[in-house]
């Protein structure tokens, strides 16, 4: 038998073999704990940022906001100004949060003391993590770097965070799978909308967090802060994505797509045959709603590690489960929704049986994004994106949808060949 | 001073009969020069470059765009001929309509949904060609390749592919396949009966079918294996697969082969297959000498011949049967202008040309013929071949590339006869006789002999009978057979013993 | 999958039991790619057939068509 032949089945066998482990993942939220403890690399002067590797003279302004306003943070910087010279004179060490099981929404700063989550894939064993979610308007994750994010990222360091961690450990972790599974029949696609996720997740946690702080007042300010914030679970659900799909990095002869993530000027993916190779491409624009005075003209590039999301099919992939979100990021009217995951379903493996959409009849959402496939019919992933002002600070300023580049895609397909011997 | 204006669609896709149909339309407008919608593969920017409709700004455009083309007289007359383009792109192309459901758009999801899918009918362009026929391999499919423009590599490594999991590649450049009765690509409606053809060539099969259902039998299956099959490069391996096929087929008791002549060694690895044969099998090698043959094995280098031969009929001899009118012939006017949509037939003419001791032209030569370059003497082109079809539909789906050939030659004060093939049936157009009679009807003064056959049956779509009604209506001579038709014409010019 | 002996010439000789026959064994099911006049005239004559609403992969790029078509199984 030609060796050609056999390729196909070397392929078949190795994607079979992704889909299984992306299916069989058993994510559970088990513990909050400080960064430098859940990632013994990092560092002084390190930070982890979101997207493919990145230098500071090509990075966007919500990004460099965040790194000066990190440094602030960390104490590494009297003020921004001294932040922003030491990060151009190369003092800090910028590496991808994805490179250290950790992912970050927007420019996603991730570094020594900050509290991150903690996701537990009990099948494999592995583990990732992710900041808590900030809140809307001014936070670090859209550049913001002024007293008041700092102020707010010092709370989540000694109050929330010690807390929820205490409160996680006290029970047996939250079981994320069905979480995602309800949040499905309840309007959430985890991207743009997670507001029933959220809910469910306060809920789950309310009882053991009130145990854990003595505090009224204090205890009134944390379930405020998380009740308020639809967009809560949003890490949480990055955290998950991470931890189902380290476990897929390296199986050779597999074309599933591993990671897609942006860093407001590359989007980068990664895919499983080929290892921790980014494969990247300069981002596109989102297209989509602006908030009143605003309009594209304000919009900050594609940024973000949230495509996490779409690699385990949810976010646009699961367009169909949201019809409120097509209205919202202006992708159709919400019957329309439901035509943005049958159009996933040409450049996916497979069908997720535990996470289903009830208005497609139980249907599926689409899972393993293959790169044979996006490259074959020129469907690029759809991905459900917050749109950020260009400029650092300010905040969202609508919501749209955005298209992972083809050429990312290409050039994998061309690594995988040479590869594999074609 | 003309004016040249273009538009790239990206990632708009149509095929090239619907796209042919629009520029034909927008060709026709009052002041155009030309027009052509193609979609942008290098081949296809070079051929609107030599045709001078290619803006330099469309040469950035891929195969996955479409570059309309329009060249005017004046600027208004050139963007009205854009405005119309676009404006017949948006409508419907009339097709069977199926749901976005039902229409898959990966090979992947129609077998998804086709599970005991057992072959694939591939048509798309040359350069694509290939990989569609590969991953129809890949997917357990047998394959038939109507597309040409496949290179004799890509033919070879999917032919070798297909013979290691028992797979059949029919093609590159396969026309015709009839398979128990259901017609694939051109094929005509012949009755069913016990002789099993295999050939190398899409309308020898269709001439030999039809001749066969004109003598009252009828086949078991007619499968066509490619033009270039019974090659060096490729050798027969397509070929000897369909022989081992049609031996084991109870359907069949005769079996029939027809192609060019092939190269000897190919030759003698075919009549070896066909030596071990426990069936009667008559062999057509168009133009070639006799070859030493088993006793089970007849020779014959015509497609009538090769009919005559597997049915044990005679087909009458023309000369008695019809008295021709034939006009008479002003003096300068001498020459046999063949213009042919089938290959076959084109070389079918030669033989008979060649027979008669007449030299002729062609750009498909056989041994014996020359090369076209010449232009003087007679000319049979074969308008199907390669460089008649690139990034354009084939003669026989539409009669217009074939057209501007007439009309130039009902022109041509040197032309004695026209000789044409009128190909009918399933996949043909739905009235090539009316277009060439409306084409040779429109030219009043005094013109050519126009000659012509038409290949096909009564039950086809078109009607045989009522095709030959139209062409002799229009005053050209139809005789019942594509042999018989050269024959004819070497008659006209006094050439025919 | 079957396997096949090549004759002293290298031509591939096929063997006895194999898929090949299959083709002439019924009708033919179709899965009809490119000029959507043959689904036409396919469907006409009442056999079982798709038609792939095909558009150029890999948008019209040749080599990567060619490198996909390597790469693809079932």
């Amino acid at each position: 038998m030609s060796s050609s032949f056999l390729l196909g089945n070397t392929i078949r066998k190795a994607n079979s073999e992704a889909l299984k482990l992306m299916l069989g993942a058993d994510p559970v939220l088990v513990d909050v704990v400080t960064a430098s403890e859940a990632i013994p690399e990092l560092e002084e002067g390190m930070i982890l940022h979101s997207g493919p590797p990145i230098d500071w003279d090509r990075m966007c302004g919500p990004m460099r906001g965040a790194v000066a306003g990190i440094a602030v943070f960390e104490g590494w910087a009297n003020d921004l100004s001294e932040a922003e010279h030491l990060a151009e004179s190369g003092a800090f060490k910028l590496r991808p949060n994805h490179d250290f099981g950790a992912v970050g929404p927007m420019t996603g700063m991730t570094t020594l003391s900050q509290p991150v989550m903690v996701v537990k894939n009990r099948t494999n064993g592995n583990h990732a993590y992710c900041t808590i979610n900030e809140g809307l308007g001014k936070v670090m994750r859209f550049g913001g770097n002024d007293a008041s994010v700092i102020k707010r990222l010092c709370w989540l360091r000694d109050k929330l965070g010690p807390v929820m961690g205490a409160a996680l450990r006290s029970g047996k972790g939250i079981e994320l799978k069905p979480l995602v599974a309800r949040g499905l029949t309840m309007g959430d696609e985890m991207h743009q909308r997670n507001l029933g996720c959220s809910s469910l997740l306060l809920r789950t946690l309310a009882p053991d967090l009130s145990r854990n702080v003595d505090d009224r007042d204090e205890l009134s300010e944390m379930l405020a802060f998380i009740g308020s914030n639809d967009q809560f679970f949003l890490n949480v659900a990055m955290a998950l994505g991470k931890s189902m799909m380290d476990p897929v990095c390296n199986i050779e002869g597999s074309s599933v797509v591993t990671a897609m993530s942006r860093n407001g000027t590359d989007f980068g993916i990664r895919v499983s045959g080929l290892g921790d190779e980014w494969f990247t491409s300069p981002v596109e624009m989102p297209e989509g709603l602006y908030f009143p005075g605003f309009s594209a003209e304000d919009a900050n590039p594609d940024m973000g590690d949230s495509t996490i999301v779409e690699t385990i099919g949810l976010g646009g992939f699961a367009m169909a489960a949201s019809p409120a979100v097509a209205g919202f990021v202006g992708a159709g009217s919400p019957s329309s929704a439901s035509d943005f995951t049958h159009i996933m379903g040409e450049i996916t493996l497979t069908k997720n049986p535990e996470w289903t959409i009830p208005s497609l009849d139980y249907q599926g959402v689409p899972t393993g994004i293959d790169i044979r496939l996006v490259v074959e019919t020129g469907i690029a992933p759809t991905i459900n994106t917050g749109i950020a002002h260009c400029k650092p600070g300010i905040g969202q300023v609508g919501a749209g949808v955005v298209k992972a580049p083809l050429a990312c895609f290409e050039k994998a397909l061309r690594a995988l060949a040479i590869r594999l011997g074609v | 001073m003309s004016i040249i204006l273009n538009r790239v669609c990206p990632g708009l896709f149509l095929d090239s009969v619907v796209l042919m149909q629009i520029s034909r339309s927008i060709a026709s407008l009052e002041g155009v020069e030309d027009s052509a919608l193609m979609i942008g593969t290098p081949s296809n920017l070079d051929l609107l470059d030599n045709a001078g409709l290619l803006k330099d700004t469309s040469r950035q455009a891929a195969g996955g765009d479409l570059i309309i083309a329009v060249r005017g007289k004046d600027d208004t007359t050139a963007l009205r001929a854009m405005a119309k383009a676009e404006s017949l792109l948006e409508q419907p192309v009339t097709t069977i309509k199926e749901t976005f459901e039902l229409q898959p758009r990966s090979l992947r999801s129609a077998l998804a949904s086709f599970t005991d899918a057992n072959m694939a009918l591939v048509s798309v362009p040359g350069e694509f060609a290939a990989a569609e026929a590969r991953k129809a391999l890949r997917a357990g499919l047998h394959v038939m390749l109507f597309s040409d423009n496949v290179s004799v590599s890509e033919e070879v490594e999917l032919k070798r592919e297909a013979a290691e999991v028992g797979l059949l590649v029919m093609g590159p450049d396969c026309g015709t396949s009839i398979i128990g009765g259901v017609m694939l690509g051109f094929a005509n409606r012949i009755p069913k009966g016990d002789i099993g053809i295999v050939g190398a060539s899409g309308t020898g099969l269709q001439e030999i079918s039809c001749l066969i259902a004109q003598a009252g039998h009828g086949i078991s299956h007619a499968i066509g294996v490619g033009g270039r099959d019974l090659s060096d490069q490729v050798g027969a391996l397509s070929t000897l697969a369909v022989l081992e096929m049609l031996e084991v087929d109870s359907a069949t008791r005769h079996i029939l082969l027809v192609s060019k002549p092939p190269a000897p060694d190919v030759a003698e690895s075919v009549v070896e297959s066909l030596s071990r044969s426990k069936k009667t099998a008559t062999v057509c090698f168009i133009g070639a000498d006799e070859l030493k043959l088993p006793n089970n094995v007849s020779f014959t280098r015509t497609l009538k011949a090769a009919a005559e031969n597997a049915t044990g009929i005679l087909f009458k001899n023309p000369k008695k049967e019809l008295q021709y009118k034939i006009p008479k012939l002003t003096p300068d006017r001498k020459l046999v202008k063949g213009l042919f949509s089938g290959g076959t037939l084109a070389a079918e003419a030669q033989v008979l040309f060649l027979d008669q001791g007449v030299s002729v032209a062609s750009n498909a030569p056989i041994a014996g013929a020359m090369q076209d370059d010449a232009l003087t003497g007679h000319v049979i082109l074969d308008l199907g071949s390669d460089e008649y079809t690139k990034g354009r539909p084939h003669p026989m789906i539409e009669p217009a590339v074939r057209e501007d050939e007439i009309i130039q030659s009902l022109a041509d004060p040197s032309v004695a006869v026209i000789l044409l093939d009128v190909v009918i049936g399933y996949g043909a157009h739905s009235d090539p006789a009316g277009e060439v009679a409306r084409v040779v009807s429109e030219v009043q003064k005094e013109k050519p002999i126009v000659v012509a056959s038409v290949t096909g049956t009564n039950e086809d779509p078109q009607g045989r009978k009522y095709q030959i009604e139209k062409l002799v209506d229009a005053g050209i001579l139809v005789a019942p057979s594509n042999a018989d038709a050269a024959k004819l014409a070497l008659h006209c010019i006094g050439r025919n013993d | 999958m079957t396997k096949t002996s090549k004759n002293p010439k290298g031509e591939t000789k096929v063997p006895d039991n194999n898929d090949i026959h299959t083709l002439l064994e019924g009708p033919p099911r179709v899965i009809n790619i490119g000029l959507s006049s043959f689904a036409d005239d396919l469907k006409k004559q009442d056999i079982e057939m798709v038609n792939l609403d095909w558009s150029p992969p890999a948008r019209g790029n040749v080599e990567l068509a060619n490198l996909l078509s390597k790469l693809f199984y079932k």
